[in-house]
């Protein structure tokens, strides 16, 4: 791979939380797939927003408003370009990826599924990918059908003619998974769900901010995104969709901002994107997002994923060395691997593992990753995860190797 | 901090070898099914209430060091005991690991104060309380006449 010439070490005086102390050791934090940490350019984009510009957006007639407003349309056309969207209107504040699915599900699947219909959904998807369609499927009659995983914790694609049918009307599926670290061929899927005449949704949450993101060259229908894990504030996200489909989408909420025209007995609803954005917008968290969306591509997101994998790779060599501990996912060296490292450990039970490790200043994550149905059929309660970014440094890596190795003997 | 502060070596004997672990076949038994829906540590208590007191109690599950050893030490502290004062026992423990009680904690909760560590790490006082909520289900199946009832942390504060 080419890679620019980044410094990866300069980059962490960028986040001033990762130079601290936690129990006494220095903090090494491995939640990225959590939330990643943020540089300090989008938390003094927020400060400025709100010591200088801070207004409501659309509606003002004074200068604050009109800043606001420029500056709110100007992340939203930022944040298009960074997937590549032909037209910011195709492009929809919200909370982040949970609210998005929810939003594609209450409106294009309330007006459009029907009984008989099939929703094709995987078997890695994170909760906010399943729930909101079993809610659905109870409402419409659709029913839900899981492409399955083969043992190399990859989606079985040799059987995808199998499951998907014409009966098919909408295939959701996650981009990179939370809690295998599995990246899924996208293009491949949304190519063959175009086939069948399916609409595909791209759950792009573990992805975005860690590899370059393109929704013509993925071909997708949906796209859903939140700020918060690729370097931007809490709160803020993004649903993309094609302007044919938003357009013939139903409103979500009702309330101000989007309506065109208000009588007491009936409305009128504007055009998308606003259309979907009811109510006062999370205004301050959006342009911070565009700002995090300038500083990955300072960096490069083919830098960043190449990055991801090689700490990930690193790491996989380092804790497949440790006795009783088992790496899931794909296995080492396979292209489908991103920067999530998911394990169990003979001896230790997930949630002790990660207590004792957060006791050596390491963070990680233990539990069922909001993937219940997918721990089930591997067979598991739970696991611990150790997830990177690109501030992340293989001594780091190599510290959390001697810290496994340490809880593993305490409880052999 | 040492690991054996919080996991002192009682608590890792329990967690490997758990006591009274296994099912009670006796006809007369509650089953309670407990679960931590935030983590997925389940618990299967069993127990066999007499006319006064605790008769037999066993567990089968899986799930952390603390939540294992919790279980574990607990059929020990209660078997043989008057249902009223399982109940009390019950509402000590509680107190200790939720942090109201004091350290050193009661006498009568003996070995059980190990597990006061908990205190400290407010997320894990969950996997301690599993097999204690899953007994107070079992008190109150067997007030009402049910052989088997089901309880989630998630029921209430705990």
């Amino acid at each position: 791979m080419n890679q620019p010439s980044v410094s990866w070490g300069q980059i962490r005086a960028d986040f001033p939380i990762l130079d601290q102390q936690v129990h006494g050791q220095p903090l090494i934090y491995f939640d990225n797939a959590a939330t990643s940490q943020k540089p300090r350019t989008v938390v003094e984009k927020l400060r400025h927003y709100y010591e200088r510009d801070n207004s409501n957006v659309h509606r003002g007639m004074h200068e604050l408003s009109a800043r606001a407003t420029a500056d709110f349309e100007a992340a939203r056309t930022r944040l298009a370009r960074f997937i590549n969207a032909p037209s910011e209107e195709e492009v929809i504040f919200t909370r982040g990826t949970t609210e998005s699915i929810n939003l594609v599900a209450q409106t294009w699947g309330a007006k459009f599924l029907k009984e008989g219909d099939v929703i094709l959904l995987t078997e890695m998807e994170h909760h906010s990918n399943l729930v909101p369609w079993q809610l659905l499927a109870e409402r419409t009659g659709a029913k839900l059908r899981f492409l399955p995983i083969n043992d190399r914790h990859e989606l079985a694609l040799d059987r995808l003619g199998e499951f998907l049918t014409p009966e098919v009307k909408l295939f959701s599926f996650v981009h990179i998974s939370n809690s295998l670290g599995t990246v899924n061929p996208a293009e491949e899927l949304c190519a063959a769900a175009r086939r069948v005449g399916a609409v595909t949704l791209v759950d792009a949450a573990q992805s975005a901010g860690h590899r370059p993101l393109d929704v013509q060259a993925l071909g997708c229908d949906f796209l859903a995104l939140s700020g918060h894990k690729m370097c931007g504030p809490t709160g803020i996200g993004l649903l993309y969709g094609r302007r044919e489909l938003l357009e013939a989408m139903p409103p979500w909420h009702g309330g101000g901002e989007m309506i065109l025209s208000v009588q007491y007995e009936k409305s009128t609803w504007k055009q998308p994107p606003h259309r979907f954005e009811a109510g006062t917008p999370n205004i301050a968290d959006a342009i911070a997002l565009a700002t995090a969306a300038d500083y990955l591509d300072g960096i490069g997101r083919e830098a960043i994923f190449e990055h991801d994998r090689r700490l990930a790779r690193h790491a996989h060599e380092k804790l497949a060395a440790i006795p009783g501990l088992r790496v899931l996912g794909p296995p080492l060296g396979s292209d489908s691997r991103s920067g999530v490292i998911s394990f169990v450990m003979e001896n230790a039970h997930a949630h002790d593992v990660v207590t004792l490790a957060d006791q050596r200043g390491l963070a990680l994550r233990g539990g069922h990753h909001c993937t219940q149905p997918l721990m089930r059929k591997l067979g598991l309660s739970s696991s611990a995860r150790a997830s990177f970014y690109f501030y992340n440094t293989e001594a780091e890596i190599d510290r959390m190797a001697e810290i496994l190795a340490e809880i593993d003997r305490f409880f052999r | 901090m040492n690991f054996d502060e919080l996991y002192q070596e009682l608590i890792l004997d329990h967690s490997k070898r758990p006591r009274n672990y296994g099912n009670l076949e006796a006809e007369d038994a509650v089953h309670v099914h407990g679960d931590n829906p935030s983590c997925g540590d389940e618990i299967h208590l069993h127990v066999r209430f007499g006319p006064e007191k605790v008769e037999e109690i066993r567990f089968t599950g899986h799930g952390c060091a603390i939540s294992q050893a919790s279980a574990s030490m607990m059929t020990l502290k209660l078997k043989g005991k008057p249902r009223e004062e399982a109940a009390r026992l019950m509402h000590l423990f509680h107190g200790q690991v939720a942090g109201s009680g004091e350290e050193p904690g009661p006498r009568e909760l003996g070995d059980l104060n190990v597990l006061s560590g908990v205190r400290k790490f407010p997320q894990r006082v969950k996997c301690a309380m599993l097999a204690w909520r899953a007994f107070e289900q079992a008190l109150e199946e067997s007030a009402t006449g049910k052989a088997e009832g089901r309880v989630s942390t998630e029921d209430q504060e705990s």
